[in-house]
């Protein structure tokens, strides 16, 4: 006969002594919850339901992130009555924490910067479910975060997809369905992959949850059975999660995607569920099967090319743009790219690097999406350069922030970009054999940045002659917008000026993360 | 039931019909039928080019073909077909069975898995239901005024006489006989092959049954909108809360007080078959709104 | 490495429906039938989980007390267990239970999605489709 108790008793990760430990199940639960009852709601009530939700979400993920650095260790919550290989579990350290805060701060405030514009793109009938849609999105992105078991994090993820699809297709226009269909068919090739690359761990190591399918891996490993097998299942798991976070050959759904939606979809889309699947990966990476085993193989080599190829491609597509929010679209396109090449150097300050333009990606992208959104109200919705011309003139608040955001994308120092790059380098020169591809892509990658942020620049901050009418006239005095926008400013400095600290934060994070 | 054959036979052979609605100067003709300055003048206007679409459909295709080799080859390695000493049947296999019926009182191994020792992710998976319901709402929902309902409701009205004798009263039959086995699969969900999901969707076949026989009137007078999303939301909130409890007792190691009862008992099991009703009730609704969304664009 | 493919063959059967899904969902121009080929790829998954658990010989992991398994009080307490030799593994048959909901669901969004599209363009053709809309975003 089986006693839980005394497997519980014998790991100290299961104990839990504060009530603060409790605090990632209950925001899960509770976020379930109110995206349930925004059914019931109307769209004020579903807006004030969301709202509240992200706000307490993110001060119980403050509560664990204090409470995890001052332990300094990981802890496992018990999803039911069961310890490990028999019950669900979620496991709660330093980095997870760290990225579920960020995560709910950015979703806040990238709602709060688009909120006008949800109201103006979404019927009035349907604008409940825009929050409804957001909060379990919001629901399953801290999920996928937290969880530590195979299967979950497939649920989750498809909750992820079905909700981005969703977000995409609320504002109400023909493009929107194209962009849709084409978003859902790719992620479907992707979950499809995902799955069988699941059933086939399944199969060889016969367990779902993640440190014990990671026992099982490296003994598999130290014994030299299935390794064509494992290689295959690595493959699958990067290019699943690959086609899903829109890595360089997988990406054509994502420009549609991004640029079609309302801005505080695109804003979203980019700024987190993309980084959701990319979280799961590098939790494959430490978790699953283990760094030394992922470093083995020879998948991390064609991450790393993919990775370069996003880097360039995508910054080449962008300047070829003549549309605003497409162009922002691409630069995704690039900026994940560099996420894959912290990956794919398969250093531990790699995967530093890439965690931490995880979170500088994550603080900018919204902001120059809903500032774009916000250029589109003085062209009357138009998104072309030819259209745009002086509207940072016309709208100063959302010219500051643009500027900020695209320096920081170009990696000018004070600014977040530029600690991603610099560590990205020194990352690259600590793997002799990339070193000098890693440099110059960083290097061409960066020119390549300016020569389509800058122009982009200049045209937005010309001086208008034409004495076009505006119809639609920008909302100067829209505080949700400002507010926004300063506090993404100020994190972009933030992560600029003291990236030591958090450098050492995700450090502290990835130590106990395995 | 004509008009979804009518609707159904419009969406397969309508494609060809208004495929010549759409303006465009060579659409009749076939892409080797144009002269290579018709080609051009498609590439620009269409802003696409073919060939590239073409080269990207064979390395797409190579690709596939590379992946699905490549799985075919993986298979081969694979522990063999029905070995009781495969990897996959260890320890934790052998405490779901062993200790099912102690840890949650079900008899139905493969409900106390799902319902009780990884809870967490069948919570997941009614959601994803969940918003794959709101989603078609989005989609197809037509919000309707008043007077647009009445007058709908006089169309129906004129129909609903001429419907089907024979569907009728087959369905006067049929559809008790399948509400009531859908209830029972629900109910036994711990004890025998069935649950929440199965139930609920057999339960969700007679209210489609129902609603083709006796249109859309007689169904609204018991199953509304109203009470489609009373229905939805309060089973689910209900399933996370007890969760909720669950979860936070469990990890605390807090006993819980929801008892088992005795196994094999209809009211065993602790919270299994409440959940299982709940899940059964939210399915069968959100199959019997799928119909109707996709009949008629209203629940 | 053939004779492997022949034990397997549940498997070897289930990996080419799932290449055939996959191809048809990347490629078919229409949708309806991409939702077909996307309901192959998830069904030859349900058909790999489910032959992952089966054991030769042996039945669905519910307590069948004619296989002598009737001491149902013992279990309970814990005095006793059935035999684990009698049943078939059941974490798969839960895992497609999930997958066959999830893929459910997918289903009906793709093809309240597919509706709307032919609503707006008056056909199913996704290349088409694309290029109209590229045509109507170039003339504005």
């Amino acid at each position: 006969m089986l006693e839980y108790t005394t497997i519980i008793n014998n790991d100290y990760h299961y104990v839990i002594n504060s009530i603060v430990q409790n605090f990632p199940c209950i925001s899960i639960i509770l976020s379930f919850l109110s995206g349930i009852f925004c059914a019931a709601l109307k769209s004020k009530g579903a807006k004030k339901l969301c709202f509240f939700n992200l706000t307490v979400g993110f001060a119980l993920s403050l509560a664990t992130l204090i409470y995890c650095l001052k332990v300094g260790d990981y802890y496992i919550y018990m999803m039911g009555h069961f310890p490990a290989p028999f019950g669900n579990e979620i496991r709660v350290g330093v980095l997870e924490a760290l990225m579920a805060t960020s995560f709910t701060l950015v979703m806040m405030l990238s709602l709060m910067g688009g909120l006008k514009h949800i109201y103006h793109d979404v019927l009035p009938d349907k604008q409940e479910y825009y929050f409804l849609m957001m909060t379990l999105l919001y629901t399953s992105l801290i999920a996928l975060i937290y969880t530590n078991d195979l299967f979950t994090a497939y649920v989750f993820v498809e909750i992820n997809t079905l909700t981005a699809c969703a977000i995409v297709m609320l504002k109400h226009s023909k493009e929107t369905l194209v962009a849709t269909a084409r978003y859902l068919m790719m992620s479907l090739l992707g979950s499809g992959l995902f799955l069988i690359g699941i059933s086939i761990l399944y199969d060889i190591t016969g367990h779902l949850l993640m440190s014990n399918i990671k026992e099982g891996v490296q003994n598999l490993v130290a014994t030299g059975r299935y390794t064509f097998p494992l290689e295959m299942i690595i493959c699958l798991f990067a290019i699943g999660l690959g086609i899903k976070s829109a890595l360089y050959p997988f990406h054509s759904w994502l420009p549609d995607a991004h640029g079609q939606s309302t801005s505080a979809s695109s804003a979203v889309l980019s700024g987190l569920v993309l980084k959701g699947y990319i979280i799961l990966l590098i939790k494959l990476v430490y978790r699953v099967f283990g760094f030394n085993v992922i470093n083995n193989s020879k998948v991390l080599n064609i991450l790393f090319v993919f990775g370069i190829l996003a880097m360039t491609i995508g910054s080449i597509k962008a300047i070829n743009e003549r549309d605003l929010k497409k162009m922002i679209a691409y630069s995704s396109v690039a900026q994940i790219g560099y996420i894959y090449m912290g990956i794919g150097l398969g250093n531990e300050l790699g995967m530093v690097a890439a965690c931490l333009q995880i979170l500088v990606h994550a603080f900018t992208k919204p902001m120059l999406f809903n500032t774009a959104g916000a250029f589109m109200d003085t062209a009357n919705g138009s998104r072309k350069f030819k259209d745009l011309k002086g509207a940072a003139r016309k709208n100063m608040y959302a010219g500051i922030a643009f500027a900020v955001g695209a320096f920081s994308m170009i990696g000018i120092p004070l600014f977040g970009g530029f600690v991603v790059k610099y560590n990205l380098a020194i990352a690259a020169l600590n793997n002799p054999s990339k070193a000098v591809i890693a440099l110059l892509a960083l290097i061409i990658s960066t020119v390549l940045n300016a020569i389509y942020y800058v122009p982009a620049l200049m045209v937005l901050f010309k001086k208008d002659d034409s004495t076009k009418k505006i119809v639609v006239i920008p909302d100067k005095k829209d505080l949700g917008f400002i507010i926004s926008n300063g506090i993404f400013i100020i994190c972009n400095f933030i992560l600029g000026i003291m990236s030591s600290y958090f450098i050492k934060l995700i450090i502290d994070g990835l130590k106990v993360f395995s | 039931m004509n008009k979804i054959f009518k609707s159904l036979n419009d969406f397969v052979n309508g494609v060809q019909d208004e495929k010549e609605n759409v303006h465009l100067k060579h659409k009749n003709k076939k892409h080797h039928e144009k002269v290579l300055t018709e080609r051009i003048e498609d590439i620009v206007e269409s802003g696409e080019n073919k060939g590239f679409n073409k080269f990207y459909n064979v390395i797409a295709i190579l690709l596939a073909c590379v992946i699905i080799a490549c799985m075919i080859y993986t298979v081969s390695f694979l522990p063999s077909f029905g070995d009781p000493t495969n990897p996959a049947n260890n320890e934790v296999v052998q405490a779901y069975i062993e200790n099912g019926i102690r840890d949650t009182g079900a008899v139905n191994f493969v409900a106390g898995m799902i319902l009780n020792y990884r809870a967490f992710d069948t919570l997941g998976e009614s959601t994803v239901l969940f918003i794959a319901a709101t989603t078609v709402i989005i989609l197809l929902f037509k919000h309707k005024t008043k007077e647009e309902e009445k007058a709908e409701q006089l169309e129906e009205a004129k129909y609903e006489d001429k419907h089907d004798l024979i569907l009728r009263h087959g369905a006067l039959i049929v559809v008790p006989a399948t509400l009531v086995f859908g209830v029972y699969v629900l109910f036994n969900g711990h004890l025998s092959p069935g649950g929440g999901f199965s139930g609920g969707t057999i339960m969700g076949a007679a209210l489609i049954l129902y609603n083709s026989a006796f249109g859309d009137n007689s169904t609204k007078t018991f199953f509304n909108y109203g009470i489609h999303k009373v229905i939805k939301i309060s089973a689910l909130s209900f399933y996370a809360l007890s969760q909720l409890y669950s979860f936070i007792t469990g990890a605390n190691l807090i006993e819980s007080i929801i008892p088992n009862g005795i196994a094999g008992n209809l009211i065993s099991s602790g919270l299994i078959l409440p959940l299982n009703i709940c899940v059964g009730f939210e399915v069968a609704c959100t199959m019997f709104g799928f119909y109707s969304l996709f009949d008629r664009e209203e629940i | 490495m053939v004779s492997r493919l022949f034990t397997n063959y549940y498997e070897t059967v289930s990996i080419i429906i799932f290449g055939i899904g996959f191809v048809t969902l990347l490629l078919n121009r229409n949708i309806i039938k991409k939702i077909i080929g996307f309901n192959f790829m998830d069904t030859a998954i349900y058909l790999f989980l489910a032959s992952k658990g089966y054991i030769t010989g042996r039945i669905a992991p519910i307590l069948l007390e004619k296989l002598g398994d009737t001491n149902l009080a013992g279990y309970q307490a814990g005095t006793a267990v059935p035999n684990v030799q009698n049943y078939i593994n059941p974490v798969p048959s839960g895992l497609v239970l999930t997958g066959i909901v999830v893929s459910v669901s997918f289903t009906a969004f793709f093809l309240a999605l597919a509706v709307r599209l032919y609503r707006e363009y008056k056909t199913l053709d996704m290349h088409e489709i694309i290029s109209i809309m590229n045509r109507e975003e170039n003339k504005e």
